[in-house]
């Protein structure tokens, strides 16, 4: 049995959705961080959906980069997130808006 | 051809170039040089050209005139060229004699009527830059470079006027004299403008060649030229309607009045129109203007002049009214005459003013007439001077204004269009003359000491002396003492002997410096105006020697009534002048308010200028139109700066919020075609 595209297509847009709304909401920063790469494994996805629908190989390859791309941004982002706590003993987004006119 | 080497001559233009370096030495480091070198310095720079003046007036009948000297190229652009030339005529020579001279006699002058002033050497410079910018007016051989001058003198004369700036009036009355002055010179510009664009050229040779080249112009563009150039002349020489300048102009130290408001600059506008003469003959219409402007301004200065106070102002309208003269003569295209009485006005306005410095000085700085009196034995070195300019410009024989004031009048009595009306109105101005000069010379030097009076008299005309009373007084205080301390009524003293030598040399030539110019009436030969022939022609209507003699005899009966009306009213009863001012009070207000004419100016013109200037100029198109559009830029990039800088809230999660946004509006564009549309067009 052939599961169709759409099947995917819908998935995706779901955890996509699921991120962006969790990224707008959440106030704490690993969460925040937790919703982008909800994000970029639901575009994930539809690469891996359209590759095997079109039967090409570029679509895997992509998957490939994103997932390399989000391992040094989680390693970045996670130093970052443990530098902001060291000074400002908070988690929370909210908080940290120095960077305003 | 000969030129002024070849005959042992320096060149002309060492003539303005050596009072220049006197300004420049003076000007620079006078501050820091005892009293006695700035006026070695000052003295030297003018006494070098009155030699040299000297020496070309020996010379002169070898010189071949008109003799030009060109220094170089100044403005060279297109067809349009203009050299700083100088030359040397006739008429250039009477004025070289005339500013030189005099000028050098007033220096000498200044150093013992300055001796105790402050800023001696600032007063000076000014005095030498002067000297500069007049006898580069007198010399220049074209409109431009005479117009150099011809600024120069009054940016000269408005910092003699502003000498003492810390006095209000004084630095105000500079300032009129300018603004009043720029009128003028606004003209004289027109002129110029006219004339390039006519004759393509400004050099006097050029323009007047070709004039004479075509004697089918007449009026038209040429009239237009001449009614400019006298608009310029009006400016510069004090005549109706720009007057107003010179009697406040008196506000300047005595020895400036003298040389710069008398004798020199004033009369600027006089040797202009004489220069131009050219022009003006072609355009009968601009020369019945001048004669009237000439006659009308003399008449009416004379008569402010009758009731004024202040011993310079009787002086600074007598100016205004015998330029008007110079004027007159000028109208009625006898410019030789007019020289003439440049010549002898010179002479005996420069003694005038010269001895009331005297005066003046002696009085430790009291200028009101009503104070004076009975100064005869107690400086009879300036009363006898003074007496003789006074007979002089009063026009009694054989003194230096009988001649050339007679002249003036004889040719306007010839004039053919309205010549007698002319002839009339200048001679009832010869009586008013001979009357308020005489009144000048009893009030000052006759009858008792008025000093103690003083407190009366103003009470006694309370009322209409109050306005001319408070300024009096105001400048009474802020007259710089002369160094003197004491009160006038008793220690009243004869000046110094600086001052006294040039009083009398004046005075020498006031009573025998209209004989160069005796008429062939009376058997002489009237050598000025034989000498001026070449430039002027021969002067035009002859009448006889009859008529000649007439006319003089009743112009001396005139000056004689005028002598005696003064001597009636301010010698035998000197209670009748305050009775008739009573009996006339319309009138006698009329002339000591100087016809409001001042105060008619600043309603008329004064008045709408800053109205327009404060409100329209000003509040709608600088504040509003300019200002406004700087301003909206500024605030309008302020604003939307202010708007767009919310955005960068600090927030991460409003970032996110305005990426999502847009990713949402992307997408909902994309998906409802609309990129379609959009790329379509």
């Amino acid at each position: 049995m052939v599961v169709p595209i759409y099947y995917y297509l819908i998935l995706s847009a779901i955890l996509f959705s699921i991120g962006v709304a969790a990224f707008l909401i959440k106030r704490n920063i690993i969460t925040v961080f937790m919703s982008i790469e909800l994000m970029l494994n639901a575009v994930n996805l539809t690469f891996v959906a359209f590759a095997h629908h079109w039967h090409q190989v570029s679509g895997q390859i992509f998957v490939f980069f994103v997932m390399v791309v989000a391992a040094a941004e989680a390693a970045v982002g996670l130093a970052i997130i443990i530098a902001v706590f060291r000074t400002r003993n908070t988690l929370n987004v909210d908080a940290v808006d120095l960077m305003k006119l | 051809m000969t030129s002024t080497a070849d005959l042992h001559l320096w060149p002309l233009w060492l003539l303005p170039v050596v009072p220049f370096a006197g300004f420049v030495a003076n000007g620079l480091i006078g501050r820091r040089l005892p009293k006695p070198v700035v006026s070695a310095i000052a003295l030297i720079a003018t006494l070098i050209p009155f030699l040299q003046v000297t020496n070309i007036w020996l010379h002169f009948k070898s010189i071949p005139v008109p003799y030009v000297e060109n220094i170089g190229t100044w403005i060279w652009t297109g067809a349009f060229h203009a050299d700083f030339a100088f030359q040397l005529d006739q008429l250039t020579m009477i004025m070289l004699l005339v500013v030189t001279g005099v000028g050098f006699l007033i220096h000498i002058y200044s150093v013992g009527y300055m001796a105790h002033e402050e800023g001696y050497w600032r007063f000076f410079a000014y005095l030498n830059l002067f000297m500069f910018f007049m006898l580069t007016l007198v010399l220049a051989e074209n409109f431009l470079l005479m117009f150099v001058g011809w600024e120069g003198v009054g940016l000269a004369s408005y910092l003699l006027i502003g000498f003492y700036y810390l006095k209000d009036s004084a630095a105000k009355a500079g300032k009129k004299a300018f603004v009043v002055n720029r009128i003028g010179d606004f003209g004289f510009l027109l002129a110029m403008f006219l004339l390039v664009a006519h004759f393509g050229t400004l050099s006097f040779s050029g323009v007047f060649a070709q004039v004479t080249q075509h004697p089918e112009w007449q009026g038209g563009f040429l009239t237009a030229i001449a009614l400019f150039l006298v608009l310029g002349a009006t400016g510069k020489s004090a005549q109706i309607p720009l007057y107003v300048w010179l009697p406040d102009a008196m506000e300047g130290p005595t020895p400036v009045s003298a040389l710069i408001h008398a004798a020199t600059m004033v009369t600027a506008g006089v040797y202009m129109i004489a220069r131009t003469h050219v022009i003006f003959d072609r355009s009968p219409f601009t020369l019945g203007v001048v004669a009237i402007i000439g006659a009308a301004t003399a008449f009416f200065a004379a008569t402010i002049g009758l009731v004024q106070t202040d011993i310079k102002r009787v002086l600074a309208y007598s100016t205004v009214s015998q330029l008007g003269y110079m004027f007159l003569a000028c109208g009625v295209a006898s410019y030789a005459s007019g020289i003439f009485h440049l010549v002898t006005h010179a002479f005996f306005k420069g003694l005038l003013f010269l001895a009331a410095g005297s005066v003046i000085h002696a009085l430790g700085g009291e200028q009101d007439m009503r104070v004076m009196g009975g100064l005869r034995t107690k400086i009879p070195i300036t009363f006898w001077t003074m007496t003789a300019a006074v007979f002089a410009i009063s026009g009694l024989p054989p003194f230096a204004g009988f001649f050339s004031k007679d002249e003036i009048l004889y040719q306007a009595f010839l004039s053919p269009n309205g010549g007698k009306i002319l002839w009339f109105i200048g001679l009832v101005t010869a009586f008013l003359t001979a009357f308020y000069m005489f009144r000048l010379w009893y009030l000052t030097f006759f009858g008792q000491s008025r000093a103690a009076d003083t407190h009366q008299l103003e009470q006694h005309g309370a009322a209409v002396h109050a306005r001319a009373d408070s300024t009096l007084v105001m400048e009474a205080e802020a007259e710089p003492d002369h160094g003197h301390g004491h009160g006038h009524a008793q220690g009243v003293h004869e000046s110094p002997r600086i001052m006294l030598g040039p009083l009398v040399i004046l005075g020498i030539l006031s009573v025998i410096g209209g004989w160069i110019g005796v008429p062939a009436a009376m058997h002489g030969h009237n050598e000025i105006a034989s000498f001026l022939a070449p430039i002027f022609g021969g002067e035009g209507a002859e009448g006889s020697n009859q008529l000649a003699l007439t006319l003089a005899v009743v112009s001396t009966l005139t000056a004689l009534a005028g002598w005696f009306t003064a001597h009636v009213f301010y010698y035998a009863k000197p209670e009748l002048p305050a009775k008739l001012a009573q009996q006339l009070r319309f009138v006698y207000l009329l002339l000591l308010n100087k016809y409001k004419v001042d105060e008619l100016y600043g309603v008329a013109v004064v008045g709408p200028l800053l109205l327009i200037s404060r409100y329209l100029l000003k509040g709608l198109i600088d504040t509003g139109v300019v200002e406004g559009t700087a301003y909206a830029a500024g605030y309008t990039a302020q604003g939307f700066g202010a708007l767009v800088a919310r955005i960068q809230s600090g927030n991460i999660r409003s970032y996110a919020g305005w990426l999502s946004l847009g990713a949402a509006v992307l997408l909902i564009v994309t998906y409802f075609g609309l990129t379609a549309h959009l790329s379509l067009r």
